[in-house]
């Protein structure tokens, strides 16, 4: 493929060139041959490999995690390489960075060229047309070459005749159509490139009821990205307030439909389920999943109440959920002042069962709906832990705080149906309020996905039409002289099985269209 | 309907097989059959290869033959002929089994893998009695098609099945219906169109003098540049609609259910590896200096590439298309 920033060679004498210029125009051929996009291609496909077999940052962070902790000695050095992030690695940006290169240097030329084709008429009829693949004479008196060109054109042919020559081709879609699904395959890069600059995602848990709604800052989600053009401030300002949540589940457990109802910014409330999004203006909010948040109400030694309204991590598709009620401000002395006594605050693991099994053990829900809510608590008194700046999960107690004793075990473990009250030693008790539902959502937007959408349908219409057009030559050739005979030759220039046929009947028409000409004359 | 579609699958699996017993008593006794007469014929060869593009007329010659055969070519004859039957009545029970399947269901039948496998072996069986009455001549590729189809459906029956059950709530979608029937139409054709791909490598090792075991197979299927066109053609037709069904269809549905329209889960990742592979196919196809051995070996590469996708992703990875059912 000749690049179109070559300098012509146009010297006839082989000068020494500049060494420089020479690798530069080298290289540049080697790339944007087809044999190095080829290998570019095959590259490609090799290097997403391990983005499937290794857990992914983008695509889960807690797999990659425990990857790490799993793998010690492997892990890191994977990682160096990019192995956690293939699809944003050097590596495999430089491929297809690569690969677009060379494929913008081969098809510019090639849409330079075939503009010329489009606007130059078909080529000169080779002088012996019997060498063609395909080749026939008309023995009859037909027409003169304006009258065979005359029927080539009716018949959608791209027809130039020269004195007693005609050349027509037909076909020229093929090669628009490729070009137009290489073009828009950069038009899909594009919208990917805009998309990742201008787009945003965050992911919130989103508990029922009014003091928990949600306003769409960054503080305010559990887990944010923005791309790096977005600002904080970019967001769009709404605030959402989950009302309800439905789940519907088969006998089996298995769910059967999921359909959550929002409030935004108090207006009506509106409803949105898995495959069918809340589009806002300038944000799309998705459902991903759900679970119940137990209230629990913890009263203290000196009887102040709080509550906590806890949302508990899914475990099983019973939805069996496990997490932790703190109360870091608990048994502060009323009399003593408002510090945090680091002995005596309380936190409770929970494991909540839905529907509980009729007969111990109580470890497993056995249906994912609110048939027969039981909440297993236990309780743990000491130092938290949270004001060592660490940061730790919400649904977890901090493991190393029970390990080296200052957060201690209080009691036995105790199951709590609705309205139960478990009390302490110190005095202290907590009960269970009940539970509120949940939605986890994912609010994002990205404005590429247009561009990328409008680039990969041209590009599917722009494949169709290089895949299923023919480029195809026919010429005529009217003998002058004693008998009047005319020549005709047909050359496919791509892989065309069916073009005998064509030809043959591109043949007759010519002949018959010309026939009734000349009966009307 | 449940337990009907399941006694379908074996009746269909049992008729697959005797299509196959069919298919090789046509090799065995035919072992002078009229393509392995046409394929003893040199001449012809080198005028199909010299013209390469043109040399349409290669399917027809054997056929002129026929009437003249004698009495041993036609049991033979009469042994494919036979399997081709049986493989049609095979498709017909096949299909039955994915209607009363997706009868009991109450929905389209592609809700988890045996389902998928189900509907993509069928497509294949389909597509090839599609091909199979354009051009006759290739009937002894239906050994192979109809061995494919005895070992997919046996794998379906007795690895990947999956009782009836109704679709989790993330399947629910009109673009189900779009994207899981593109993929399953697309990974129809492209296996049929390993077929051939197969077949031309060990033909064309076959014409350069090699004997051994897959080569020795060479000596009785159609020539070389028929299996390389028929190749293309399945392939051209198939990658378009891969294009839609994986790369557009199912990035509008992941907008719609996940949010974002690629991800690049493992289901993502392999379907973007199968399309460069087939893309890659396509362009070395279409380039003169490619050789033919080298752009079918990637065709070869690509289905491999569809089997991972459909089998090691499934079974090996967890991702958001863990819909298996296993």
């Amino acid at each position: 493929m000749v690049s179109v920033q070559d300098p012509p060679v146009t010297s006839p004498r082989p000068r020494r060139a500049n060494p420089v210029l020479a690798l530069l125009r080298n290289s540049w051929r080697q790339l944007t041959s087809m044999r190095t996009a080829l290998i570019l291609l095959f590259l490609l496909a090799v290097a997403a490999i391990p983005g499937s077999v290794l857990p992914q940052r983008g695509v889960n962070i807690d797999d990659v995690d425990r990857y790490f902790v799993e793998h010690p000695d492997l892990a890191p050095v994977l990682d160096r390489l990019g192995m956690f992030e293939v699809f944003a690695s050097v590596w495999f940006s430089a491929i297809y960075l690569l690969l677009f290169t060379s494929l913008v240097g081969c098809v510019v030329p090639r849409l330079a060229e075939h503009w010329r084709a489009i606007r130059s008429a078909p080529p000169k009829a080779p002088s012996r047309l019997d060498r063609l693949p395909q080749h026939a004479t008309i023995a009859q008196a037909i027409g003169g070459a304006e009258e065979i060109g005359a029927a080539l054109r009716k018949r959608r042919w791209r027809v130039a005749v020269r004195g007693d020559t005609v050349s027509a081709e037909k076909g020229y879609l093929k090669e628009t159509g490729n070009l137009l699904f290489h073009f828009a395959l950069l038009a899909v890069i594009v919208g990917v490139g805009y998309g990742s600059s201008y787009g945003w995602h965050g992911n919130r848990l989103l508990v029922a009821g009014t003091e928990t709604a949600f306003c769409n800052t960054l503080q305010q989600f559990d887990e944010y990205g923005l791309g790096p053009r977005v600002d904080a401030a970019d967001l769009p300002r709404f605030c959402l307030e989950l009302t309800d949540f439905n789940a519907e589940f088969l006998p089996t457990g298995q769910p059967s439909s999921f359909r959550a109802t929002v409030r935004v910014d108090n207006g009506a409330p509106r409803g949105f389920s898995v495959n069918s999004p809340l589009r806002l203006d300038g944000a799309n909010v998705y459902l991903l999943g759900h679970g119940y948040a137990p209230m629990i109400r913890y009263t203290d030694r000196y009887g102040q109440a709080q509550t906590a309204i806890a949302p508990f991590l899914t475990v099983d598709g019973m939805l069996t959920s496990e997490g932790v009620a703190a109360f870091p401000d608990a048994n502060i002395d009323p009399k003593a002042g408002s510090a945090r006594d680091p002995n005596a605050q309380v936190a409770f693991e929970g494991l909540y069962l839905p529907t509980a099994p009729d007969q111990p053990p109580y470890t497993r829900s056995v249906y994912p709906e609110e048939r027969s809510p039981a909440l297993m608590l236990w309780a743990y008194r000491g130092n938290l832990g949270l004001d060592a700046g660490i940061p730790g999960s919400v649904y977890r107690l901090d493991q190393r705080q029970v390990d080296n004793g200052r957060l201690k075990r209080v009691g036995e473990a105790t199951l709590l149906r609705v309205g139960e009250r478990m009390t302490l030693d110190d005095g202290s008790s907590v009960e269970f309020l009940g539970t509120r539902e949940y939605a986890t959502l994912s609010i994002r937007y990205d404005p590429g996905e247009k561009i990328a959408l409008g680039g990969a349908a041209i590009g599917l219409l722009g494949l169709m039409l290089s895949l299923t057009g023919k480029r195809r030559r026919v010429f005529f050739r009217v003998t002058t002289g004693g008998s009047s005979l005319v020549e005709a030759g047909g050359l496919p220039r791509t892989d065309y099985s069916g073009f005998a046929e064509e030809f043959k009947q591109t043949v007759e028409a010519v002949e018959r269209a010309n026939e009734e000409g000349s009966v009307k004359r | 309907m449940s337990a009907l579609s399941d006694q379908l699958l074996v009746v269909a699996i049992l008729s697959y097989l005797a299509a196959m017993v069919c298919h090789a008593a046509e090799y065995a006794f035919g072992n002078r059959s009229h393509i392995g007469r046409a394929a003893s014929r040199p001449a012809r060869e080198l005028v199909a290869v010299g013209f390469g593009s043109s040399a349409v007329k290669v399917d027809e010659p054997p056929a002129d033959d026929m009437p003249a055969a004698p009495s041993g070519r036609d049991r033979a004859a009469l042994a494919g002929r036979a399997a081709v039957v049986v493989t049609a009545l095979a498709a017909l029970v096949h299909l039955g089994t994915l209607v009363t399947r997706g009868i009991a269901a109450e929905r389209m039948p592609w809700g988890n893998m045996y389902e998928f496998v189900l509907s993509v072996t069928f497509v294949g069986s389909a597509a090839w009695l599609v091909v199979l009455s354009q051009r006759p001549a290739i009937r002894h590729l239906g050994l192979f098609v109809a061995t494919a189809m005895v070992v997919l459906l046996g794998i379906a029956g007795m690895v990947l099945y999956t009782e009836v059950a109704p679709l989790v709530p993330a399947l629910k979608s009109t673009w189900f219906v779009v994207h899981v029937s593109a993929a399953v139409l697309s990974s129809g054709i492209f296996l049929l169109g390993f077929v051939p791909a197969a077949m031309f490598l060990i033909r064309s090792g076959y014409d350069r003098g090699k004997r051994s075991f897959p080569y020795s197979l060479g000596r009785r299927v159609p020539e070389a540049a028929a299996l390389d066109r028929l190749t293309f053609r399945l392939h051209a037709f198939a990658f378009p609609i891969w294009t839609f069904g994986a790369l557009i269809a199912g990035p509008i549905w992941a907008e719609a259910a996940w949010g974002r329209y690629w991800g690049w889960d493992p289901k993502e990742v392999w379907a973007f590896i199968s399309w460069i592979v087939y893309a890659g196919y396509l362009h070395a196809r279409a380039t003169p200096s490619v050789k033919r051995t080298t752009a079918t070996w990637i065709a070869v590469i690509g289905w491999l590439t569809m089997l991972m996708n459909l089998f090691g992703v499934n079974i090996f990875f967890t991702g958001l298309h863990s819909y298996g059912g296993l």
